[in-house]
């Protein structure tokens, strides 16, 4: 179970817990977390399904690479941080 | 004489209330976050949209005059196509298909329909008081669309949205850069017209293409709507036909260029308007803070400043941050220096409601 972990910044605007879910991609992580937070959506993610230019993913300690596709893999016990960018906004 | 003002800025919404015959701070809300626009509604909401930075535009709408506020949806865009070419001509770089300001927000109240004009430029129509925004394909997939490029924002953008007090499927928009264009159908087809209008920050051949026009702001006057007031990049215009032909007035000391105009609501010919030092430096000429009005059709202007700091103020006043009520008799506006203020003889005297407000992106009576 990958768990996903958000900045306690998001929480001021929307409901954002902590949750372990299944998945085998970053994509797929967020899809399955949307399902129960759907609010969420729209504060990581831009309107064609981006990951914000001002937000950072960290899976598993590292930049994610894939930004517009998110196929990133994770691994069983994978950990992914969703974090401001130190950048504009 | 209205009784609210709404007041959007840098760090969230604030609300004056006008009580026992003076104006003070009613309400501050949404604090720490950008309030790019505010609109009351008829039914008696507020709406505010925020910029979140990092995380995006928002929505949000108050039913009890600001103390709380819910969350709202918020206009997309539609996929963008692998295939799509849409690029800003100036920069080169593609337009992003993805909402970065709510830059106009109106109601047709005839019809309970909100209107939302937005960077990158797209017009979004809601027919369900807010519940779900459509795009306005017929202008967005408009070739003419991509001819538009950004001028002070990165992306080109609608910030003028004028809905026909007489007949609501008539809606004209003010882009920049991308003119004034006008729809007779209810946002089936759209026409660029606005012809007259000139782009001196273009080369001579181009100076004149309705559709790589700057205005800044375009204005209707309610009980007359086919003369409208524009203040444009490169001065202040005027139309008498609906939008079809632009008048450039060139006589307005001490300088024609700003961001704000009002028009009286009754009176076509009585506007107002905030100048500032064209174009780039942007600051009241020596330092003295002005408004300029007309009751003549742009013929003569006269120089209010009465109230108005007249040494060492460097208060630029954005498109949407001046504002007049519906009796025509109150303005008011703020500055990028946090100032706000309020006049109740159209301009003759000003008082200061507040001068340490956060940069103020907009001003809108309430009624």
């Amino acid at each position: 179970m990958a768990s996903l972990y958000f900045t306690p910044n998001l929480a001021r605007h929307t409901q954002c817990p902590t949750t372990t879910l299944e998945a085998r991609t970053v994509a797929e992580l967020f899809e399955r977390y949307f399902e129960h937070w759907p609010d969420v959506r729209g504060f990581v993610l831009d309107d064609q399904g981006e990951v914000r230019k001002h937000v950072k993913v960290l899976v598993d300690g590292r930049n994610m690479s894939d930004r517009k596709t998110l196929s990133d893999p994770l691994e069983a016990d994978s950990e992914v941080y969703v974090f401001q960018a130190l950048s504009g906004g | 004489m209205a009784g609210r003002l709404l007041v959007g800025t840098r760090k969230g919404a604030f609300a004056f209330e006008r009580r026992d015959g003076s104006w003070r701070l009613a309400n501050a809300a949404l604090l720490g976050d950008p309030v790019t626009m505010v609109l009351a509604s008829s039914d008696g909401a507020w709406h505010a949209a925020q910029d979140l930075g990092h995380f995006g535009v928002k929505l949000k709408r108050s039913r009890d005059g600001g103390a709380t506020w819910e969350d709202r949806p918020v206009p997309r865009f539609p996929p963008k196509p692998e295939d799509e070419e849409d690029v800003d001509r100036t920069r080169g770089t593609p337009v992003p298909w993805d909402l970065k300001r709510v830059w106009a927000l109106e109601e047709s109240p005839s019809r309970n329909e909100l209107w939302c004009g937005t960077i990158p430029g797209g017009l979004f129509r809601s027919v369900d008081g807010g519940e779900s925004w459509q795009l306005v394909e017929s202008l967005w997939r408009h070739p003419d669309r991509k001819a538009w490029f950004g001028g002070g924002a990165d992306f080109p953008g609608i910030h003028s949205v004028l809905i026909d007090p007489r007949d609501p499927n008539v809606i004209r928009l003010g882009v920049s850069c991308g003119g004034l264009w006008i729809s007779t159908d209810g946002g089936e087809s759209w026409e660029c017209r606005g012809n007259g209008m000139r782009a001196a920050y273009m080369p001579p051949e181009q100076a004149h293409d309705p559709k790589i026009q700057d205005p800044h702001k375009i204005v209707q006057c309610s009980a007359a709507p086919d003369h409208l007031w524009i203040q444009h990049h490169n001065g202040i215009f005027k139309s008498n036909d609906g939008g079809r032909t632009c008048i450039e007035i060139e006589n307005a000391a001490p300088s024609s260029f700003g961001f704000g105009v009002a028009v009286h609501p009754r009176d076509p010919t009585t506007a107002w308007f905030v100048p500032g030092v064209k174009d780039e430096k942007r600051y009241p000429l020596d330092g003295a803070l002005v408004v300029t009005r007309t009751r003549d059709g742009g013929n003569s202007f006269e120089i209010l400043r009465n109230g108005l700091p007249q040494r060492h103020a460097y208060d630029l006043v954005y498109r949407h941050g001046l504002d007049i009520d519906a009796e025509g008799d109150t303005l008011a506006f703020g500055s990028t220096t946090g100032n706000l203020w309020l006049s109740e003889d159209q301009g003759d005297h000003w008082q200061a409601l507040s001068t340490f407000l956060p940069p103020i992106y907009c001003v809108r009576f309430a009624g």
